[in-house]
């Protein structure tokens, strides 16, 4: 019987039951029920048909039963691939690959597909809790495959726990190596379905009542900050992102120009220090980077738009670590003037509704109000009247800016923010809206900020003379605690918050904050280990600047050395002492290998002389002459030329056969 | 000494229908100088061999029929007052032969059984402070019924381990079978045998094999063997165990003529000479797979 045909026991498969199902709880959240449900069952059946010797099903039933999974798979997911239907498929297919595990060689296979479905965790999730569940997986199986190596008895569980973390805390120092020295591609090896950015949360490119407070009720995170030097002042973090300026009915849109018909970039003059910071943004599959207000430099790969916005030249499909510089004291086009096209784009507005703002706009361009005293008026109006800062607004009627500036008089920044802009381009004053985030939360024992996207925030920018785009805030002129605060000040305890962002529960919040410090370490040092910091931290270890083919070469370098080191070690207590002997014998060994026969280590010269006698019955006389004459020597006490001699000419004779 | 270990195992053969393996096994471990226990079901031929293979060596033979009212007095013989000279006047045992049958050991009590062991290992019997040395050659062939027989006392592991080998007869095959129906009456052998050597060239004999040479790679092989065990199983192979398996592996390649040992001997024996020092007591399924797992495991160097 072949070694890799060896039946395994229950014992055995206890272990592999165990380990398939601590993968299956790493991946629960992953799968359809009907996934887990159907391995589970597998797996039961399984352990009874081993416990009662039944017998394994047939070919005839698993074949229908495997075309009906995939069918499963096929429909749940509408198709066989893509990351989530491809885990499923092979967590199905796995579990019922058990029903015909029986042999070392299916046991070996099953482990190294959950070796495989271990690491599949990662494409879903890297957070540190995911990889440290991920550990016990990897042990169990580990475990496993110690059990499934010793197979005349069972070893201690204990033993084989201990022994498999041992085993792989061993391998710590490599996976060190390798994380340091391996070279960082940009992006993944492979392409990553695309089904793994879908639920990824953040700003869109359009503002409409109402789609803004679904973020703003999301405690995600957004992006983390740290600043070199003095933190800004709390009113002063307007994030940029989105500038919207096209409005159709209740919508505002970005307005996508092409490449060769762009605006001319602003004219940005800036006063007083420039602040400089480190971002962090979590990935939101859009091309917008978020900067303070105003940003004079771009990262790698992004370009500043002329309304200043900064756009990244792909998707921000991964975690994205940046530096930004502003300029919190700026005027933004203040000696230049709004280009006729400019004066177009920031005035149009429908006209056809909202009969009582247009006539409110009227009533000030008719008493000759200057664009100033047009943007006092507004915020005078909203500051004055009773105007409401709330998440759950009322809906809002056919006039959808009337009947908020008029009626209902409730809502948050989104409704002030496109209601100013609508009133201000009625009165013939250029506006704007800009998205993007406001505020964030200083984490202490990190030194850096958190901002969530519940600090989404929309805001308006004028055109003034000689003074440019000019930022006017209504939300603030409603309500100052927003600004200043933070949202979870500025609500009524009755609006519903992420609990994360609510300030109570003070114990709490510091124990999450300290939690977000490590988060972040993660993050910056693990996750955020790109091919820019592996450059700068050799740089630092090595005191000289390194190419990433320097690193390709020094990891070459590095794994062979260490793999000749650990070849050498281990070959040096079951070398075969390569004599001239053995190099004799080791030609007629080849020619057996050639001709199907693969000697074993444990066999003895005589039973390989047996054996290659059984499947070539004329060669009996000269394998057994060739066995006797090898041992004589190889064993005996005088080695006689003639019997050197005799060996080479019966294994000469043996090759030309 | 080809010729000669020939002609016994001949001789011995036409006794023992069809177990010529047995046979190379049991005069492997006298000519290695070690004592040998059979093991099997009642009437499989074991006093015969035991009995067969002291008349073709030509060696004094005696048995004891061990029961469990056997005394170790009754073995080993006792010291009796002589009023004519006036003083004890030692009466030797069965023991003081060449060739002891200690019949179905395990019926008789661990004092009997150890009091035999003892003159086994030590080739001498001390009893009131007189010591008397036992014949040379002196080995004795133990028998015994496995161990789910009812009414006996099973040796401990490490009485086990004095026995050089411990072998099995099992049943004879169909050829032999009928041979044995139609030529024999009984299971003893009414034809007397003519001894082929005697006890002075049986010396000389044990003397060649122990010049028999074990070359380096092959003590490489056996301290792998033995170093496995160690490290695989609850009780590992003693040093005594390495020895044994080294004389073995010297006798069985001196019955093939050869004079020098090879792996192939040390596979041979190797499932006599360590399966009753590794084997639990309980793990009786289990004694079969050791030696074959130990070939299977360790590599030839």
């Amino acid at each position: 019987m072949s070694h890799a045909q060896t039946k395994l026991s229950l014992h055995h498969l206890q272990w592999l039951l165990v380990s398939l199902a601590l993968i299956l709880l790493l991946h629960a959240e992953h799968l359809p029920l009907w996934v887990i449900l159907g391995s589970v069952s597998l797996g039961i059946t399984r352990f009874f048909i081993e416990k009662n010797h039944w017998r394994l099903p047939k070919m005839l039933l698993l074949l229908p039963v495997t075309l009906l999974a995939g069918l499963g798979i096929g429909l749940t997911f509408h198709g066989l691939f893509g990351r989530d239907a491809s885990l499923a498929l092979l967590v199905i297919m796995l579990s019922l690959k058990l029903m015909e595990t029986k042999t070392l060689r299916d046991y070996v296979l099953i482990i190294i597909a959950g070796y495989f479905l271990t690491a599949n965790v990662f494409l879903f999730s890297q957070s540190i809790l995911i990889s440290s569940f991920s550990i016990l997986p990897l042990v169990f199986l580990t475990a496993t495959l110690i059990q499934i190596s010793y197979r005349h008895s069972p070893l201690d569980w204990q033993f084989s726990l201990k022994l498999a973390g041992k085993l792989l805390l061993q391998a710590i120092p490599v996976m060190l190596i390798l994380f340091i020295l391996f070279p960082r591609i940009p992006g993944p090896l492979w392409g990553i379905p695309s089904d793994s950015y879908s639920g990824m949360t953040g700003l869109s490119d359009s503002l409409s009542f109402g789609n803004l407070n679904q973020l703003i009720k999301n405690g995600s995170i957004a992006f983390r900050v740290e600043f070199k030097g003095k933190l800004p002042q709390q009113q002063q973090l307007y994030w940029r992102g989105p500038v919207l300026w096209h409005q159709e009915g209740r919508h505002w849109r970005m307005r996508n120009l092409p490449e060769n018909n762009s605006l001319p970039i602003e004219n940005l003059t800036t006063t007083g220090e420039a602040t400089h910071y480190i971002i962090t943004l979590e990935p939101h599959n859009r091309t917008w980077l978020l900067m303070l207000d105003m940003p004079t430099y771009a990262p790698q790969d992004a370009k500043i738009s002329h309304d200043y916005q900064v756009i990244s030249q792909t998707p921000v499909r991964n975690r994205m670590r940046f530096e930004g510089v502003s300029y919190l004291q700026y005027q933004l086009g203040a000696h230049q003037t709004l280009s006729a096209r400019e004066q177009t784009m920031a005035l149009k507005i429908e006209t056809n509704e909202n009969p009582r703002t247009l006539a409110l706009a009227q009533l000030w361009q008719t008493s000759k109000l200057s664009a100033v005293e047009k943007v006092n008026a507004a915020l005078h109006k909203f500051r004055n009247e009773p105007f409401i800062y709330t998440l759950s607004p009322p809906i809002l009627g056919d006039n959808p800016v009337d009947d908020f500036l008029f009626n209902t008089k409730k809502g948050f920044c989104e409704h002030y923010a496109s209601s100013f802009v609508y009133l201000m381009r009625a009165a013939g004053v250029p506006a704007r809206i800009v998205t993007g985030y406001q505020g964030g939360e200083l984490n202490p024992n990190g030194n850096y900020m958190i901002v969530r996207q519940s600090d989404a925030h929309a805001w308006a920018e004028v055109w003034l003379q000689n003074q440019g785009w000019v930022r006017v805030d209504p939300t603030a002129a409603v309500s100052p605690d927003r600004i200043e605060q933070g949202i979870s000040n500025a609500l009524p305890e009755a609006d519903e918050l992420p609990f994360m962002i609510r300030p109570n529960n003070t114990w709490f919040s510091t124990l999450y904050l300290q939690w977000d410090a490590v988060n972040n370490g993660w993050n910056q040092w693990v996750l955020g280990y790109n091919e820019q910091k592996q450059l700068s931290v050799l740089s630092q270890l090595l005191g000289k600047h390194y190419r990433t083919s320097d690193i390709v070469f020094w990891l070459i370098a590095t794994i062979s050395t260490v793999m000749l080191i650990t070849t050498y070690f281990l070959l040096r207590t079951t070398r075969k002492k390569q004599d001239a002997l053995q190099k004799i014998y080791d030609l007629y060994l080849k020619k057996l290998k050639k001709i199907g026969i693969t000697p074993s280590t444990t066999e003895t010269a005589t039973e390989l002389a047996t054996r290659v006698s059984l499947l070539h019955p004329t060669q009996q006389r000269l394998t057994d002459e060739i066995a006797e004459t090898y041992n004589a020597l190889r064993f005996g006490k005088h080695y006689e030329s003639q019997y050197w001699d005799k060996l080479k000419r019966l294994i000469q004779e043996f090759s030309r056969k | 000494m080809q010729k000669t270990i020939q002609s016994i195992i001949a001789a011995t053969s036409q006794v023992i229908l069809g177990k010529e393996q047995q046979i190379k096994l049991a005069l492997a471990c006298i000519l290695a100088r070690g004592h040998l226990l059979i093991e099997d079901q009642p009437g499989m031929g074991k006093t015969t061999l035991a009995h067969t293979l002291a008349q073709v060596l030509g060696l004094a033979f005696r048995r004891v029929q061990f029961t469990n009212d056997l005394l170790p007095t009754d073995v080993l013989g006792v010291s009796v007052y002589d009023a004519h000279i006036s003083q004890f006047q030692f009466h030797a045992g069965p023991i003081f032969t060449n060739v002891l049958l200690a019949d179905e050991i395990n019926r008789a009590t661990p004092k009997t059984q150890s009091a035999l062991l003892e003159a086994m290992e030590e080739q001498q019997v001390t009893l009131d402070g007189k010591t008397y040395p036992l014949p040379n050659p002196f080995f004795v062939i133990a028998t015994q019924n496995p161990k789910q027989h009812i009414g006996t006392f099973p040796l401990p592991e490490s009485q086990l381990d004095r026995f050089l080998m411990r072998i099995e007869i099992g049943y004879p095959d169909y050829q032999s079978e009928r041979l044995l129906l139609q030529t024999q009456n009984s299971t003893i052998s009414a034809k007397p045998l003519h001894p082929c050597i005697d006890a002075a060239t049986l010396l000389q004999m044990q003397q060649q094999i122990s010049e028999i040479h074990v070359s380096e790679p092959l003590l490489d092989y056996l301290q792998a063997l033995i170093q496995y065990s160690r490290n695989t199983y609850a009780v590992g192979l003693s040093p005594r165990a390495g020895l044994a398996l080294k004389q073995c592996a010297q006798a069985w390649a001196a019955i093939h003529g050869r004079d020098y040992a090879t792996p192939e001997d040390i596979q041979t024996v190797l499932s006599s000479v360590v399966e009753h020092r590794l084997a639990s007591p309980s793990g009786e399924g289990q004694a079969q797979q050791i030696a074959t797992q130990m070939l299977q495991s360790v590599a030839i160097a």
